[in-house]
């Protein structure tokens, strides 16, 4: 019994060390920061005025390049998202000109946007989008909150799953980080042209030219005439972060308070269920009766 | 099953005239209601419940989620966030499908572990226990067929790397692969066959599970003390007793089940499956779903191509031959104080060797996966035959009763209810 128990210990010290001894290279890019999202944990919502800088921010930067193929108009509008009003949807979606047709000439034709239309792209093909920035289309920002993370390792991501420590804004922090991840590259590292250095993309060199300044996009003032939140490259990163969860997501406070729901019942079931079981076998004593020991022929 | 005799005794002159004419309320009855199962079953023998209770739901979210998917290259990736977005409750229905592969294989690793464990594979459950590692073989195709449909990259990247690697069986692994591409590469036609497959297998997966059930209820089913059923005193008919348990082990895991699906909906997944498929550009890591790591890391613990294939199939077929590999003629562990410790150590290789699978192949985890995967046959070839010869097991108890209430012991006696027999719980 001790050797099989010095063969498991050794075996497995000799796994761990093997294993350890190549799991230091790799780790170019350091973890980014945990944000307090608003929408993270159980009873997580998302902040509607938080959306609506962050779609502000999509709108007056952003789109430029990045295409929101399957987010549409109307999407803007439905409960648990930007809250804004209809009216101002329609208003919205008409400043957009929107390619339809053929129409009955047979012609492709251009129209002021309708809120069940998407958000239409900034070119009209992945081609146009890759040779108008350097050879590669700037990502769709449809699902990309959820298209990027980072390696957490052993042993945060069993942690990561757990209720009360859950963590599932991996991508959204990813966005945040890499936003504000633009320095000046370090000692010796090369930068070829058309490349910009940023701490939080693996591998450093993003294509992708620093997006973001202080003071860029001017917020809704308060009645006062006050900044509600500061104009700064880390509140517009969180604010467009929070947008691109919610376009990721978009039924995620529907899922979250549903599944709140959902669990309570499961438990209370399953506590009621354990006494019906427990009264059950309680009867459980000597012989019990309406068995079939001919079923067990083979025995 | 229709040999079966059946206290069934139809009552109203419908159920006596259909009887005659086809007794499946009867079979029904000697499976699910009269069945004697072993007093002493300890709750990991209500996976089978929830393993049912799994395929049920999966088959339920895959019919709707048909009705909204479109199996082709080109919008594939959109009809999944069609439905994630558009369909009312799209989203329950996608997240509870997906996660609930994940789940289902859960409880297969938990199901086979305790079959391990007790030695439920040993005679008189061979024909059972084969038709369990051929569901098993059936629910890695169909759970890799599903997993390539959302078309993202690491389907389409999973769907090229599997379909490459069968191309390295000898004689007809060429035509196998252009079977399953319908092309000279995985593209559009792939996605239809794979949609197809997809659809058809969890039907044949319910097919054998009849077969599983009905070899179960012909062996009976073993219990923690490896020994069989004696006497009545050793059993309890299967409703309300095994019943009542099972659903409330199916309800706890559903809740399991609920967290992953409301609050951690894509942590079994993998982020790169949100963006479309593109044949031109490879993830920096192709990893597989988590419950095909430990293959994936034998797989890449061979240098050689075919070598590595065949290891990797060998792992799952290596399963079937344990009824005669292993020459014990006990068959639970908690009587086997070595082999026991050996599960144990077994178990650990196949977590190891699953981390391992989420790690690149470099370095020091291609030692570690080479030593594993050596560990991990070896237990099969040489422990299980071994052992079995040399070691001493335990005295096992009299019978199931006296496992339960110490050797020795009168029933009445026993600290159990008195009145127990008049309790009215034979009325089926």
């Amino acid at each position: 019994m001790k050797a099989t128990r010095l063969l498991a210990a050794s075996l497995l010290a000799v796994l761990l060390g093997t294993a350890a001894a190549s799991a230091e290279d790799a780790h170019g890019s350091p973890q980014p920061p945990r944000v307090k999202w608003s929408f993270a944990g159980v009873f997580g919502k998302f902040d509607q005025a938080q959306l609506q800088r962050g779609f502000q921010v999509y709108k007056e930067v952003c789109s430029s390049c990045h295409s929101m193929k399957l987010v549409s108009f109307r999407n803007l509008a439905e409960p648990g998202g930007p809250d804004y009003s209809a009216g101002q949807v329609r208003a919205l979606a008409a400043t957009y000109q929107v390619k339809d047709g053929p129409n009955d000439a047979g012609e492709m034709f251009e129209r002021p946007g309708r809120a069940a239309d998407t958000f239409p792209p900034p070119f009209p093909n992945d081609q146009a989008a890759a040779s108008a920035n350097g050879g590669k289309a700037p990502p769709d920002f449809s699902v990309l909150a959820k298209a990027r993370t980072f390696e957490r390792g052993f042993p945060w991501f069993v942690f990561d799953a757990l209720p009360f420590m859950g963590y599932s804004e991996q991508g959204v922090d990813y966005i945040h980080a890499l936003l504000n991840g633009y320095e000046d590259p370090s000692e010796g590292k090369e930068v070829p042209a058309g490349t910009y250095y940023n701490t939080y993309y693996p591998g450093h060199l993003i294509a992708m030219p620093k997006p973001l300044s202080d003071g860029q996009v001017t917020y809704a003032k308060n009645d006062k005439g006050e900044p509600v939140v500061p104009e700064t490259v880390d509140q517009y990163s969180r604010d467009v972060a929070a947008f691109m969860a919610w376009a990721a997501e978009p039924h995620l406070e529907a899922r979250k308070a549903l599944g709140f729901r959902v669990i309570l019942f499961l438990i209370l079931l399953s506590g009621l269920l354990y006494y019906v079981k427990k009264r059950v076998w309680a009867d459980v004593g000597g012989e019990v009766h309406g068995l079939q020991p001919e079923l067990h022929k083979t025995y | 099953m229709s040999a079966h005799a059946t206290t069934y005794v139809p009552k109203s002159r419908l159920a006596k005239w259909f009887e005659s004419r086809l007794p499946i309320v009867g079979l029904v009855h000697s499976s699910f209601v009269a069945f004697p199962v072993p007093r002493n079953l300890n709750y990991f023998w209500t996976f089978g419940a929830i393993l049912i209770a799994m395929l049920a739901s999966q088959i339920i979210t895959g019919v709707w989620l048909a009705m909204h998917y479109e199996p082709s290259a080109t919008a594939a990736f959109n009809s999944v966030e069609h439905i994630m977005r558009d369909v009312n409750y799209g989203w329950l229905l996608r997240y509870a499908h997906a996660n609930g592969a994940s789940m289902f294989f859960v409880a297969v690793y938990v199901h086979i572990f305790r079959n391990l464990y007790y030695g439920s594979y040993k005679a008189p459950r061979e024909v059972l226990y084969i038709l369990g590692v051929i569901i098993y073989l059936l629910m890695m195709a169909t759970a890799f067929l599903g997993y390539t449909l959302p078309w993202g990259q690491m389907s389409f990247w999973g769907a090229t790397v599997i379909t490459n690697i069968l191309a390295a069986i000898p004689v007809v692994g060429d035509t196998i692969q252009s079977l399953l591409w319908g092309g000279y590469s995985v593209g559009n036609p792939t996605i239809n066959r794979f949609f197809s497959l997809h659809y058809l297998l969890p039907f044949m997966i319910a097919g054998v599970v009849v077969l599983h059930v009905w070899a179960l209820h012909v062996t009976g089913q073993n219990n923690p003390t490896g020994i069989p059923i004696k006497s009545g005193k050793d059993a309890v008919p299967f409703t309300p007793y095994a019943t009542i348990k099972d659903v409330f082990a199916t309800v706890v895991f559903m809740i399991l089940f609920a967290w992953f699906i409301f609050y951690q909906p894509n942590y079994l997944g993998h982020a790169d499956n949100y963006v479309p498929a593109n044949p031109a550009v490879t993830p920096a890591h192709i990893v597989p779903e988590w419950y095909f790591l430990p293959f994936y890391a034998i797989l890449r613990a061979v240098p050689d191509k075919l070598g590595g294939v065949i290891l990797m199939f060998g792992a799952v077929l290596i399963l079937a031959f344990a009824p005669w590999l292993d020459t014990s003629r006990v068959r639970s562990c908690n009587y086997r104080p070595i082999y026991r410790q050996f599960f144990w150590v077994f178990l650990i290789v196949c977590v190891v060797l699953g981390w391992l699978g989420a790690k690149p192949p470099e370095g020091g985890y291609v030692l570690a996966a080479r030593i594993c995967t050596a560990y991990y046959f070896a237990h099969f070839l040489i422990v299980m035959p071994l052992v079995g010869l040399f070691e001493t097991p335990k005295a096992l108890p009299g019978s199931i009763l006296e496992s339960v209430t110490g050797p020795g012991k009168q029933v009445s006696g026993s600290g159990l209810p008195t009145g127990a027999a008049a309790a009215p719980t034979t009325k089926g």
